[in-house]
């Protein structure tokens, strides 16, 4: 199998262009995902970047560094990265790497899109990063960019936000239509449905989730455009519009959107767990229920969001009981990745100590998630540091550390050698201690009622926001551990085997590593 | 399945997303309508009131906002009526142009609580049309309504809030606009 | 025996959080029955998820700790069971129903429409308050008070820093008061964490919420929707006072009210000197004008226009004063006839025109600027 697919790289290898022409160029979904990849953990320590002024800034009470304006700046920007620009590309990044690898495709389905989907990513954020130097400055008016403060009330580089969103969403779902004809069309014969492994399904179900909804906020930005150039007044209650209106479409787009970014890392941590309990996947079936019975609710839930607009009671309690729904198959998949670690024989790599602080830490956003599904208490959480916790525990010590998990589960296999396990253990641990530091205080500063968004702050709120600042500063220095790990594994270090890890299982531990230019040119048989 | 003809179906779904983000705004108003969700009420002229309810009444109050620069000052003659449920009012408004030029007026209504706004029908109200003002021009409008018999008991008082706005320019523009279309 | 562990852990990691029920750790129970309800609510939800992540996470850490490879545990072949499947399914969801039905119960009971005996009208603008106590003909605008020089450092932070306005708005204990919301400009959100309420206000829309506060007392919160530069210093401050202190005060405020305009008619024949407009000119421009166009005037590029230098500021005096007492049009720039006195502006004209290197050298009287108001009113007659 694997001198097959090696002789297949010797013959394609001196087809492909040398040096920068080979990368603008390709449509080799090991270089495309290496490129998504490399500009993700660029997107990731740019917006990281970001999130230091911010909490530079709010070390201490009292105006220091930033003026308000360009803190707004900050957080928005900030927000709009670390979605749109680190997690949504790491994870195209690891579908390209991995689906075809998973499922015995040779490729991508279509390739060429591939390349186009990739390279346009870079443009968009040229453009958002770029409006942040022209004069009147970047976008400030929070990621959700609710209208009007985006329409009437925001400046002219509002025209780059929007053109820079529309590139972004244009390029997430070609992804995705790539994901899916991939994943119909390109099965090795015998890879059935129910043979699929589980990052390939929560990856099927994340891409119709994306071309379901990116279309709908390309759509509010639309309106957002017409709204401020062309006198349109879909948000406007002047012209028969309605402010209110903008979030329900938003948020139609948003909730989903949520699941978009933590369904792939279900279907890795799903792969990681079972690798080293050395035991198969506690309840396969009942996970793919539950991924997609958490993307169909994510649809009937998008209002939660916006509890505070005022709203007739029972739209309240239809979005209290949905939302509250939600947590029990998310109940499920937890329960589920206990019951595979039970009496197996478990061993604590680097890609397991990710995984392992994903479940706990994952579940404690839960938790602060169903709290904030309580229509009565959400008034009181609404907008706080609270909600601040809650979507940085889901997203960064969740689908973060479950990116950081797949990197080093899958690093051996991309680039041939071990990475330093020293160095990576310290790179785990010291993020593990400093991302708690940096946003398990937030809780409390959001009860106490620190609102969210504020450059400045009451004096009982300083204690802790002193606190969450050094967790942060070294949470961000922590991730430069993470940049030399990945260099040095790139560069060198002990020498792979094809089977990196004794209980891995899947086709890609059957190529050596590293993987070829080209696999699976001849489709395996999966019995 | 081919490639395209996935790949096609696929694109459709996209593209009927986009225009379903579209829908959404038609689809809003009607689930507003039915829900009382933005507290939005009808601009249309409602039918003439059937029968009265005189076992009980009800408080309707009255506050205009004259959005941010809106050179207009409306003021309702009275803070709040007390009226029976089918029971014909009417309410009268002064309204002043506060600028020395011609201004356009348009005023929206919004109810509180929203779930009142369905059963509060307005049979004249200077709401239904863009109002247009000489300069600092005073004029005194009508307001004519009935709260439906219909109205949840538990509703006691409600308010009816007009936020008025100037669409001058926006008028102005259109006026252009079709000019240019015209010619 | 882990069952007996669990509970205690429960216990030891819940019980100082119970006790500091207004820290600065916690949720605020608040001074209203809603608020208390709100805060059982939390403390029960919050109790229900510790639970069972202690159950869940000593179940992982018991298994990450006996089924170790380092100790030669040789995987069980298990990977299914519909049974324990179907009843982790269910024990979550009979839970989720048990959470459900308090929290609808308060759900109700903030919904409730009965008939208040106050209502006062909310409007947020960038980025202030304004109070109308409906059917009274009292009304204000309440503005952050903490001086530039403590946010800028300059000065020691008092102790309610950044929670202070100028005007609180005042209401009156053990009675329902109804709050409608909306908006001049972008939305804004009225949040008061003692009273459970916060209620965005929509531009264009009117919301309501409503309070019965059960103590005396000032309860201080903030805008809690992101609305523009200076979200951050829009503070509410709300004095709960007995009925009887309330009647007093209202009666007060619209004494204050005619005050207010027979001093301002007084000011008409009044010559005031340079220097006190000048004072009156700075603490205005400070309040209501350095937001946007900065304490230096010169504005932020491309956001807001400098001052230093102006056209405007520079230009005809009556061109001026009728940008600030009706503002302009599709931009940023209020209207601050009703917000401020004919002295205030009067004053913050004189301050613009004879600061940062504007020198004209001109004072500008509240005659003149009531002449501009009545000339406005008379133009085109």
């Amino acid at each position: 199998m694997s001198t097959v697919a090696q002789t297949e790289q010797n013959h394609h290898e001196h087809h492909a262009a040398k040096g920068f022409k080979r990368w603008l160029y390709t449509t080799n979904h090991k270089d495309i995902g290496s490129l998504y990849l490399i500009f993700s953990l660029t997107m990731f320590l740019i917006g990281g970047a970001m999130a230091m002024v911010i909490r530079a800034e709010l070390f201490q009470p009292g105006l220091q560094l930033v003026d308000p304006h360009f803190f707004n700046q900050m957080t928005t920007v900030h927000g709009l990265i670390m979605v749109f620009g680190a997690v949504m590309p790491a994870f195209t990044g690891l579908a390209n790497w991995m689906v075809p690898m998973m499922i015995g495709a040779p490729d991508m389905a279509l390739p060429r899109m591939n390349n186009w989907s990739f390279w346009i990513l870079p443009f968009a954020f040229a453009i958002l990063l770029l409006s942040l130097f022209m004069e009147g400055g970047g976008p400030a008016f929070g990621w959700t960019f609710y209208a009007p403060l985006s329409t009437t009330y925001s400046n002219d580089n509002t025209a780059l936000f929007v053109f820079a969103v529309h590139i972004m969403g244009i390029s997430s779902i070609m992804g995705a239509i790539n994901v899916i004809v991939t994943i119909v069309n390109l099965r090795a014969p015998g890879m059935t449905w129910m043979k699929l492994p589980l990052f390939v399904w929560t990856w099927l179900i994340t891409a119709f989730l994306l071309i379901a909804v990116m279309p709908v906020l390309a759509g509010a930005v639309t309106m957002v455009l017409t709204d401020k150039y062309f006198g349109t007044s879909f948000f406007d209650a002047a012209g028969g519009g309605d402010p209110v209106m903008f979030q329900h479409i938003f948020w139609f787009f948003g909730h989903p959107e949520v699941y978009i970014m933590i369904l792939p890392a279900f279907g890795i941590i799903s792969t990681i767990i079972p690798t080293f309990s050395r035991k198969k996947l506690f309840g396969y079936a009942s996970m793919v229920y539950a991924t997609s019975s958490i993307a169909l609710l994510s649809f009937i839930v998008w209002a939660h969001h916006m509890f505070t607009t005022g709203m007739p009671l029972a739209g309240e309690l239809f979005f209290m009981y949905a939302t509250m729904l939600i947590s029990v198959p998310t109940g499920v998949k937890v329960f589920n990745w206990v019951a595979t670690m039970w009496r197996g024989s478990i061993s604590f790599e680097v890609p397991m100590l990710f995984a392992i602080a994903f479940i706990v830490l994952f579940t404690l956003g839960g938790f602060s998630g169903l709290m904030l599904a309580i229509t009565p208490a959400d008034f009181q959480y609404h907008d706080t540091y609270f909600v601040v916790a809650h979507f940085h525990y889901v997203l960064v010590t969740g689908a973060i550390f479950s990116i950081m998990a797949a990197a080093y589960y899958w690093l051996p296999k991309w680039t041939g050698h071990m990475y330093n396990e020293a160095l990576a253990k310290w790179h785990f641990w010291l993020s593990l201690i400093s991302v708690n530091v940096l946003f398990f205080p937030m809780h409390f500063v959001g009860l106490a009622g620190m609102p969210r968004r504020i450059p400045d702050y009451a004096l009982q709120f300083a204690d802790f926001n002193a606190l969450i600042s050094i967790g942060g500063f070294a949470f961000g220095l922590s991730q430069l551990l993470f940049v030399a790990v990945v260099y040095k594994c790139i560069k060198g270090g002990e020498q792979a085997p094809s089977k990196v890890w004794d209980g891995a299982e899947g086709l890609e531990w059957d190529i050596p590593s590293p993987a070829p230019y080209h696999t699976f040119s001849t489709p395996p048989e999966v019995k | 399945m081919s490639h395209s003809g996935l790949l096609k179906k696929l694109l459709l779904i996209v593209v009927g997303m986009f225009a379903f983000a579209f829908a959404l705004v038609p689809l809003y108003d009607v689930f507003c309508d039915v829900t009382g969700l933005n507290g939005k009420p009808s601009l249309d002229v409602a039918a003439k009131s059937e029968k009265v309810e005189a076992s009980r009444t009800v408080d309707v109050s009255f506050t205009t906002h004259s959005q941010r620069n809106a050179p207009f000052e409306v003021k309702s003659r009275q803070y709040s009526v007390n009226v029976q449920p089918g029971e014909m009012a009417e309410v009268k408004f002064s309204a002043k142009n506060l600028s020395a030029q011609s201004r356009v007026m348009q005023a929206v209504p919004s109810v509180s609580p929203g779930k009142a706004a369905k059963y509060l029908h307005k049979m004249a109200c200077f709401c239904f049309d863009q109002q247009s003002f000489s300069a600092n021009q005073e004029v005194e409008f009508t307001l004519v309504f009935y709260v439906d018999t219909e109205l949840p008991e538990e509703i006691k008082e409600l308010t009816l809030s007009y936020t008025v706005f100037d669409i001058s320019e926006a008028t102005a523009n259109n006026t252009v606009l079709a000019k240019q279309k015209a010619g | 025996m882990n069952k007996y562990l669990s509970m205690v852990s429960v216990f030891l990691l819940t019980t100082p959080l119970v006790t500091y029920g207004n820290s600065a750790f916690n949720m605020r129970e608040g001074v209203t029955d809603i608020s208390q309800n709100v805060y059982q609510l939390h403390m029960t939800i919050f109790l229900i998820c510790c639970a069972i992540g202690v159950v869940v996470f000593a179940v992982m850490f018991w298994a990450m700790i006996h089924h170790r490879k380092s100790k030669g545990v040789k995987p069980a072949q298990f990977h299914e069971s519909t049974k324990v499947e179907i009843l982790w399914t269910a024990i979550p969801f009979l839970i989720l129903v048990a959470m459900a039905v308090p929290a609808t119960k308060t759900l109700i009971a903030m919904e409730d429409v009965s008939k208040a005996d106050l209502t006062i009208k909310i409007t947020g603008s960038q980025w202030k308050w304004h109070y109308e106590y409906m059917g009274h003909d009292v009304d204000f605008y309440s503005v952050l008070s903490t001086p530039k020089s403590q946010i800028d450092d300059l000065e020691e932070k008092s102790e309610n820093y950044l929670l202070e306005v100028d005007k609180p708005l005042v209401i009156p204990t053990d009675r329902k008061v109804r709050f409608l919301m909306t908006s001049d400009d972008v939305i804004h959100s009225w949040w008061v964490p003692d009273f459970a309420v916060k209620k965005d206000a929509n531009p264009g829309f009117i919301n309501e919420a409503w309070t019965r506060v059960n103590e005396e007392g000032v309860y201080r919160g903030q805008c809690a929707e992101l609305c523009g530069k200076d979200h951050g210093f829009m503070p509410v401050v709300v004095e709960a006072r007995s009925p009887e202190a309330f009647e007093q005060w209202l009666s007060a405020a619209k004494q204050d009210k005619l005050d207010a305009a027979a001093a301002s008619a007084a000011l008409l024949d009044q010559t005031l000197s340079k220097d006190e407009l000048m004072k009156t000119g700075e603490k205005v421009y400070m309040a209501y004008c350095a937001a946007c166009h900065q304490p230096t005037g010169m504005g932020l590029p491309g956001v807001f226009p400098a001052l230093k230098g102006s056209p405007i500021v520079l230009g005809d005096v009556k061109d001026h004063i009728d940008i600030i007492l009706h503002g302009k049009p599709g931009t940023a720039m209020q209207a601050f006839a009703k917000q401020l006195s004919i002295k205030e502006i009067a004053g913050v004209v004189t301050f613009k025109r004879n600061s940062w290197g504007n020198d004209l050298d001109q004072i500008v009287q509240p005659s003149e600027v009531q002449a501009r108001i009545d000339a406005n009113k008379e133009a085109g007659k």
